[in-house]
């Protein structure tokens, strides 16, 4: 149901990952995943190594940090993050690139994984492992199933829906036999004896690749799944593998499957079978206004402005830069900021893109109900937000909102309606709170 | 240091406007502007002209100096009432009649509401029916399809078909004598018979029609229940008693259904939002329109099923809700 067909623009599909230069610095902020922020575990004037930890996830929802560089820790200071908040992180002086004995950086493919389910959650865990398709989501608490629910499917997300974005794809591209691997070490962890991976098929020659791998994986399957936004939506990838809708407010468990993205199959497979901390990642940089659109393979902490300056950025012909893709992507104030576990791609938009339309009345084509994969109405939900009438907004449901921003691309009138459903959302996300506190 | 422009997400946009459906909805109209000028001549041509520019005027006076908001005309919204409110008035109508319309239409039936996607009812309708009970004389009589030089004073006025069958049974004539009296089929869906300047083809309204689904600016919802509707209720009635009834594609073909059904009904502002309650709004229409065409006063009831069934969208919008995602079905 619902969805848009935005522009694809993959305009950096055809770019082989490319490992980005050590920088001189880096920023490793200690927000990286859903959750509390970590706890730091060096102080200033430590010496530390690639892959060592640095700051340790101490609530249940939260995850450790290692250093993606190895040098001296100048500070440990408040640093605006690609929200725009300032939140702490460790600054980092690259001295050399020395790593961590204990991992293993031989390319050899290794297969066998003789680990039980608990040993495999804990070392996700320790390797600070969260969901790399963009919410990052701590791994770890993702296989530990609660009570009672019984998981049936791996659901492995590689539909990349967002337009312009790549890195998905390549890694599928380049390391389809290490993320087959990462699979059935997350089918083991979970206690599942099937995985479903869902690919669109505007990717044919991932489609291909993978599927020629996943014969010799038993009860691994790779389904071509229709071209429509946003068909990589959590909800909407396991309602097309599996025919199940998550119910309003639930997680995937409840239907029996667990989702991770391709990123986080290979980061697992890394972390288990190379002993290898989660501290790099392939950030796609691309869009109009970037001259050499790129995959690269950098180190968190990473600033975006040299990933930039390496594809030929020029901020006279740039208008907006966006953290991740053009429909769900945070638009940045600044380029200084450091690439983090949940950067996917950095996307350049030309300045005459860069603008909104001018907003008119509604004309109450009902397009944006159309356009609704979750079967909302956003012109009420916009409307009903701005009049501040938040419990009405509350019984429209507008807590199941994905924030896809499917209505706002496809309105004729140019309204700033997913604007108005945050604002709404936010006010009856403070309002529930509030219930449950009495 | 240049700054950059930051906003929330989606960052891209699909590129369409008002304008571009309104724009779109005009030249699917074409067709039948084309087929009206050929039958009816000039004066259908200098009163279509009449209503589309005395509705833009009359919108950016409204905006300019009693609003004093920023005139929105260019958006074609009002150009587009005008076209229709034309396209639903016989040819000869006296030309300040036709401005008296479109100010109705207009200022009442839109700008009174807030403007453009505020206004309950068809603005295009509102004028029609304001017209047809003010001025129901000049509103019903109908010139006949003469060809390009027909000139403003010697037209030959006659009844439409609808008014012909529906005169003829309260008189007690024969359903066969009458059919006999009305124009064939070919005719009838070419629009070679009396009516309204608009809506006499419905060949070319069709055509209109499919440019527009194709397009994606409207729906099959609302135009396929709506002929649907009347095609069964129509069958139903003949089924029952073929003399008293008369045969339901006679109902499609004539009067303003295709028009009404196509174009009318399908107004975004003013019709339900849902798949179920655009349905349930085409079939109201469809039956409302045979049951006043059949059993009412008038020959003719789309423009008045229409605006009846607008003034229940809102209901239809509160109560019928899309299928949400994981709705949680009570076993």
């Amino acid at each position: 149901m619902g969805g848009v067909h935005p522009e694809e623009n993959k305009l950096s599909a055809t770019k082989p990952i490319e490992v980005f230069p050590l920088p001189q610095k880096v920023y490793i902020p200690l927000s990286q995943s859903l959750g509390a922020p970590s706890k730091p575990v060096v102080k200033k004037g430590d010496t530390v190594k690639v892959g060592q930890l640095i700051a340790q996830g101490e609530s249940f929802i939260s995850s450790n940090i290692h250093s993606s560089v190895s040098g001296k820790v100048s500070k440990i200071d408040d640093y605006p993050d690609a929200s725009g908040y300032r939140r702490q992180a460790v600054f980092i002086d690259v001295e050399g690139d020395e790593w961590e004995e204990s991992i293993d950086r031989s390319p050899v493919l290794i297969r066998e994984c003789n680990l039980s389910a608990e040993e495999i959650t804990a070392r996700i865990k320790a390797a600070g492992i969260v969901g790399l398709g963009g919410a990052t989501f701590p791994s770890h608490v993702k296989l530990m199933v609660p009570n009672g629910k019984k998981p049936e499917y791996l659901i492995i997300n590689g539909v990349e829906c967002e337009p312009y974005l790549t890195s998905d794809h390549r890694l599928m591209l380049e390391k389809g036999e290490e993320m087959m691997v990462g699979i059935s070490i997350l089918m083991k962890g979970l206690g599942v004896s099937k995985a479903l991976i869902g690919v669109e098929n505007n990717k044919p020659d991932a489609i291909s690749h993978l599927q020629k791998l996943a014969q010799s994986w038993p009860g691994v399957e790779v389904h071509p799944l229709k071209v429509q936004y946003p068909q990589g939506g959590e909800k909407q990838l396991i309602k097309a593998l599996v025919n199940r809708e998550v119910p309003s407010g639930k997680l995937p468990i409840e239907v029996g499957c667990v989702v991770n993205n391709v990123g986080t199959a290979f980061a697992v497979y890394e972390a288990i079978q190379k002993n290898k901390p989660l501290f790099e990642r392939v950030v796609t940089v691309t869009g109009k206004a970037i001259p050499r659109p790129a995959n690269y393979l950098v180190r968190v902490g990473t600033l975006v402005s040299e990933l930039l300056m390496q594809s030929g950025y020029d901020e006279n012909k740039s208008g907006k830069v966006i953290n991740g893709g053009p429909m769900m992507g945070k638009a940045l104030s600044t380029i200084e900021v450091p690439v983090v576990k949940g950067s996917s791609g950095i996307l350049v938009m030309p300045e005459q893109e860069s603008r909104r339309m001018k907003e008119v009345n509604c004309i109450r084509c009902s397009r944006c109900a159309s356009a609704c994969p979750m079967g909302l109405e956003p012109y009420l939900l916009a409307t009903m937000s701005s009049l501040s009438m938040i419990e009405s907004v509350e019984n429209e449901r507008i807590m199941d909102c994905i924030e896809c921003g499917s209505c706002q691309y496809t309105c004729p009138s140019g309204r700033q309606l997913l604007d108005y459903i945050r604002v709404g959302k936010g006010a009856v996300g403070k309002m529930i709170r509030a219930r449950s506190a009495k | 240091m240049n700054l950059l422009t930051i906003s929330g997400s989606p960052h891209v946009h699909n590129d369409q406007s008002v304008k571009k459906i309104m724009f779109g909805v005009i030249i699917s109209l074409i067709p039948a502007m084309l087929v009206s000028f050929y039958f009816f001549g000039l004066p259908s041509i200098i009163l279509t002209l009449t209503a589309v520019i005395s509705c833009a005027l009359f919108e950016f006076l409204i905006q300019k100096y009693l609003l004093h908001t920023e005139p929105s005309v260019t958006d074609g919204s009002a150009m587009l009432t005008g076209l229709l409110l034309a396209f639903n008035v016989p040819s000869n109508l006296p030309i300040w009649m036709m401005i008296v319309g479109s100010l109705v239409a207009i200022g009442i039936g839109k700008m009174s509401f807030g403007g453009l996607g505020k206004n309950p009812f068809n603005p295009a309708l509102v004028g029609r029916v304001f017209l047809l009970i003010s001025f129901p004389v000049d509103m019903t009589s109908w010139p006949l399809p003469q060809n390009f030089t027909t000139s403003l004073t010697d037209v030959v006025t006659g009844p439409t078909p609808l008014g012909i069958v529906k005169e003829g049974l309260k008189k007690g004539d024969a359903m066969a004598d009458l059919m006999t009296q009305v124009p064939d089929y070919v005719n009838l869906l070419l629009g070679n018979m009396g009516g309204s300047i608009g809506e006499v083809s419905a060949l070319a309204i069709i055509i209109g029609g499919l440019y527009m689904l194709v397009k994606k600016i409207i729906s099959w919802h609302i135009p396929v229940a709506f002929i649907g509707s009347v095609l069964v209720f129509a069958a139903i009635l003949n089924l029952v008693n073929p003399a008293l009834y008369v045969n339901p594609l006679f109902h499609l073909v004539t009067g303003g259904l295709m028009l009404g059904a196509i174009y009318m009904a399908t107004d975004m502002v003013t019709s339900p939002m849902s798949a179920l309650s655009m349905i349930i709004y085409g079939v109201g229409c469809g039956i409302l329109t045979v049951l006043i065409r059949v059993f009412g006063a008038y020959p003719e009831g789309v423009s008045f099923a229409i605006l009846i069934m607008n003034a229940l969208t809102p209901i239809l919008n509160k109560y019928i809700k899309p299928k949400r995602f994981g709705e949680v079905v009570a076993a």
